[in-house]
């Protein structure tokens, strides 16, 4: 008999059926034809703004190096259609929901998380404070622990649904942030946005994204996002999503070593449109291989 | 929208720059529209990343085949010409919307630009096939890349090539061109791809002589499936822009529609 191999993992007060999730804008309801929605942890759509908003200019994506730059921006048709449209579209899954938001001030964020938070159809919110602020030099409000704690602070009191501060990889230490963010009441941390990064053709002189610069993402952020995921490990008990370079199931077995208890698939799903439940069926087979009756057995236990 | 892995026939050099992929689609149940197209992963490993969109070059229904014409530009399209018979082709597809022929425009004229000449074969097969008359403008940097206009011709298209090399590939060269097959020939609508000068001259001409055209689009694409928000361009409608995703809502529009930038 195949022994019962648990890969229940939970964000807060939400239980996920395993611990695969997409990465915030990286994943979309076209995906459907290639992808079994209803075989992973949850769904998060792309990062919603109040207002509709255009996003940046074209190229937006140039690759690199084992990974991508991407300039986007945060393209959005604002959140009367993300209500209207966006979340009919992906509750028709029997897996969770959790919006990822995406403000310029800590009012916004508290008013939108509000409407969110009480919708019937979401089961959890996604913090993007890793984009910048405009109100605040450009900085991301993640870069500061302060604006951190208070932005979760004032987020907790509007809200009762889990709460996921996703971290920007852009600061000097993760471990305050993390911190911080725990302190102001988050659930859970998502650990990490992408890395700020820039490139340049050399023939014409350019910047390779029209924005400039953009975020690096793929499996050349890979160690960095692991070394991230250990240290803020060391100084919280919140469960922590890992996120950045995953390609395969051992690179999610890897960051659950380093003590993530759920992880996000961004960029593989770009070159494999399954790499979300290919992932999910990897780490069912390590499980399987090293006889791991519960994905908590492994979650932190690297040995060093 | 599937990931297929399918047996190479043959992947071939065709001229100095040019090469030609045929791939056996016998597995693979969805129908393939001229216009459509996959997006390829070109090696196996992590670098060149991601993977590289190319149009369908020839849509073979009576022995279950595809082809691609492709050029090889950089690391990516380097990589597929190392890929041999026998071996798998990855392909994501067939991926967007491809060329509508309206019934009643039963003389079509296409300008294809580079390689832009790809997607635009298939659609003068289209036409062979269904007895809609096709006249084509090829243009080129020089004669060497323009070996596929021999397969427009078994299309049954009367061909006009003009190159850089013989200094006829100027757009008003190709204008007073256009203006003369237009007149002669009765043509009913246009169709466009690899040129931005090119695409801004069919929109001109296609108002003035009020013809309806499409025109293909080439952006980068990260995902090709609608995700990422990467490929995106204006159409502009009453009077209004709206940004489209070329993978998803394109890679074809109307002529008209489409903001050249
Ligand atoms: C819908 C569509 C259909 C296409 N059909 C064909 C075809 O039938 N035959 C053909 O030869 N080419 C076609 N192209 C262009 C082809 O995708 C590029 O030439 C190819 O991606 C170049 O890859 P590379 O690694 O060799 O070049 P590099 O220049 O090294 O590529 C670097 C990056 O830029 C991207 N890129 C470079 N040129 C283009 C381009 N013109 N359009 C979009 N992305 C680009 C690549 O995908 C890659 O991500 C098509 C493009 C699109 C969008
Ligand atoms: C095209 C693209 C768009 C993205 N958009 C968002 C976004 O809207 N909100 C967000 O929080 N992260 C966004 N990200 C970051 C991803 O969610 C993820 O943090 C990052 O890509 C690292 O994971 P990966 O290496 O698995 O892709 C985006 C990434 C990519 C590649
Ligand atoms: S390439 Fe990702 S949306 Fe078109």
């Amino acid at each position: 008999m195949i022994a019962q191999r648990n890969m229940e993992v939970s964000i807060g007060s939400l239980s996920l059926q395993n611990p695969v999730m997409p990465a915030s804008g990286a994943f979309g309801p076209e995906m459907h034809e290639a992808l079994d929605f209803n075989k992973i942890g949850a769904i998060i759509p792309k990062s919603i703004t109040k207002h509709p908003q255009p996003g940046n200019d074209t190229p937006r994506v140039c690759e690199t190096h084992g990974g991508m730059i991407n300039s986007i921006g945060i393209q959005s048709k604002g959140l009367d259609v993300y209500l209207s449209k966006t979340i009919p579209e992906f509750s028709a899954y029997d897996v969770p929901l959790i919006s990822s938001i995406s403000a310029e001030s800590i009012d916004e964020f508290c008013e939108m998380s509000d409407v969110l938070g009480s919708h019937p159809d979401i089961d959890a919110l996604e913090l993007n404070i890793s984009c910048p602020n405009l109100k605040g030099d450009g900085l991301a409000f993640g870069m500061d622990a302060e604006v951190t704690r208070e932005l979760l602070t004032r987020v907790r009191q509007v809200t009762d649904v889990p709460l996921i501060a996703k971290l920007t990889p852009n600061v000097t230490s993760i471990q305050e942030i993390a911190k911080a963010a725990d302190a102001g009441g988050a659930d859970a941390l998502t650990v990490a946005n992408t890395i700020l990064a820039m490139a340049i053709d050399t023939e014409t002189k350019k910047p390779m994204v029209g924005n400039v610069m953009g975020g690096l993402s793929g499996p050349a952020v890979k160690p960095i996002m692991v070394r991230m995921i250990y240290q803020t490990s060391q100084v919280t008990d919140l469960p922590i999503i890992g996120c950045g370079g995953i390609m395969n199931g051992t690179d999610a077995i890897e960051m659950i070593l380093a003590g993530a208890s759920a992880v996000q698939v961004g960029t593989a799903s770009f070159i494999t449109p399954t790499a979300l439940t290919d992932v999910v069926q990897e780490i069912r087979d390590y499980m399987e291989r090293h006889d791991v009756k519960n994905i908590y057995d492994l979650v932190g236990s690297v040995e060093c | 929208m599937k990931q297929h892995l399918l047996p190479i026939i043959s992947n071939v050099q065709v001229s100095s720059r040019y090469w030609h992929m045929k791939i056996d689609t016998t597995e693979m149940n969805e129908t393939i529209e001229p216009g459509q197209f996959f997006h390829i992963r070109c090696s196996e490993g992590i670098f060149p990343f991601l993977r590289r969109p190319f149009s369908i070059y020839r849509i073979n229904k009576e022995d279950d085949t595809i082809e691609f014409l492709y050029l090889v530009k950089g690391e990516g399209t380097k990589d597929l010409t190392r890929k041999k018979p026998g071996d798998t082709a990855d392909l994501l597809g067939p991926l967007g919307y491809g060329f509508q022929l309206q019934p009643e425009c039963d003389d079509i004229l296409l300008t294809a630009r580079g390689v832009g000449i790809a997607t635009l074969a298939a659609l003068a097969q289209e036409a062979g096939r269904k007895g809609v008359r096709c006249t084509a403008i090829l243009s080129a940097r020089s004669r060497d890349d323009l070996l596929a206009a021999e397969t427009l011709q078994d299309f049954g298209a009367e061909v006009h090539k003009v190159t850089e090399e013989e200094g006829t590939s100027g757009v008003d060269s190709v204008e007073s061109l256009m203006r003369d097959i237009i007149n002669r020939k009765n043509i009913k609508a246009l169709y466009t791809c690899g040129s931005r000068r090119l695409s801004r001259l069919n929109q001109r001409l296609a108002e003035e002589y009020k013809l309806p055209g499409e025109i293909a689009l080439e952006e980068q694409m990260g995902c090709a499936m609608g995700a990422c928000f990467a490929c995106v361009c204006d159409l502009e409608e009453d009077g209004k822009q709206r940004s489209v995703r070329v993978c998803l809502e394109g890679p074809v529009f109307p002529l008209e529609k489409v903001v050249i930038s």
